[in-house]
């Protein structure tokens, strides 16, 4: 749904630019080309290698992972693996809501949930080029340390 | 020898991965089948955003003349800055592989550092349709927690990344932006 009000806007604004400067126009499709072209190679990569990851995470995998073990060995598997896998979102809740109803905590969920957002170890390569290998790092760094506090908060509250 | 070198960085990754897949519809064709479906999903999707994202990117740089993005982003834009960050990257849609592109023409006309650290921050992690979707998966008290819990610490993220940085790789992304732009 999200994806279509995006490609309307898109088009909305394509048509308007379009009218006021056909040259103008021209010039933006052709920088917005020429922008992906320089990282088709990496995109492909990415869907190819989460592809495979995600053939070999099940739903069984994911939920024993974070069900059983519960406590702080809980708590860094969940953010371990929200930060490898990348899940997209449509299937990343109704996951996590079987395995909140399994018996899971709050806090791993939590911190799973965080860390699948925030946390992108597949794109590293990608945040990389445009970003450089220090600020990436860093960042993802944080974004680890920040999905563990956000569940421990959201383990105490909830 | 260098060129060699360059082109197996480029392209290496994409060769093993591709070699995986296929090694693995010989051992396992179940799971060789589930990778290629989810695979074949994801390319729809990126089908779906990719040219927006794109075309976008394209339309920002052509039409917001740079002056205005400094006002409303920029160095002095205060919290307005941050909230138009926060806005921009709740209402995207689309993976984060898809901000990056994005950000770096906002760095290019000269928004904040540390506004587009809070603009992947909340790509990442405070996407409307995602919170709409969390909310009816996990309760409305869990997203709305973990909302609220999200808003604090992507600006504070933002903020350390920005003060640990030296002045000298913050510069240089700008002046990265700007080739990698032209």
């Amino acid at each position: 749904m999200s994806n279509y009000i995006l490609i309307g806007i898109t088009c909305l604004l394509l048509i308007i630019s379009a009218f006021k400067s056909k040259e103008k126009t021209i010039f933006a499709l052709k920088k917005g080309l020429k922008s992906f072209l320089n990282i088709a190679v990496e995109l492909v990569t990415i869907v190819l290698i989460v592809g495979i990851i995600l053939s070999f995470t099940s739903t069984e995998t994911i939920s024993k992972f974070l069900g059983e073990d519960s406590g702080v060995i809980g708590i860094g598997i969940a953010a371990v693996v929200g930060s490898i896998t990348l899940i997209p979102g449509f299937v990343a809740f109704p996951l996590a809501q079987m395995v909140l109803e399994a018996g899971a905590g709050y806090t791993q969920i939590a911190t799973f949930v965080s860390a699948l957002m925030m946390v992108g170890i597949v794109t590293i390569p990608l945040e990389i080029k445009y970003f450089g290998k220090r600020l990436t790092i860093k960042r993802n760094a944080l974004a680890f340390v920040a999905s563990i506090v956000i569940g421990i908060i959201m383990g105490v509250i909830l | 020898m260098k060129t060699v070198l360059k082109y197996v960085k480029k392209y290496g990754l994409l060769i093993l991965s591709l070699a995986t897949l296929i090694i693995l519809f010989f051992v396992d064709i179940d799971t060789a089948k589930v990778a290629s479906n989810s695979i074949l999903s994801q390319f729809k999707t990126m089908l779906l955003i990719i040219p927006s994202i794109f075309i976008l990117l394209g339309l920002i740089d052509v039409w917001v003349p740079r002056e205005t993005m400094v006002k409303y982003m920029g160095p002095d834009s205060g919290i307005k800055g941050v909230i138009l960050a926060f806005l921009l990257g709740s209402c995207a849609a689309g993976p984060l592989y898809g901000a990056f592109p994005l950000a770096q023409v906002l760095l290019k006309k000269g928004a904040k550092f540390s506004n587009i650290m809070i603009f992947i921050g909340a790509w990442s992690t405070t996407k409307i349709p995602m919170f709409l979707f969390e909310g009816s998966a996990l309760g409305w008290k869990f997203a709305l927690i973990r909302l609220g819990l999200d808003i604090i610490v992507i600006p504070i993220i933002a903020l350390v990344l920005e003060k640990t940085t030296k002045k000298e790789i913050i510069e240089k992304l700008y002046i990265q932006a700007e080739k990698a732009q032209k």
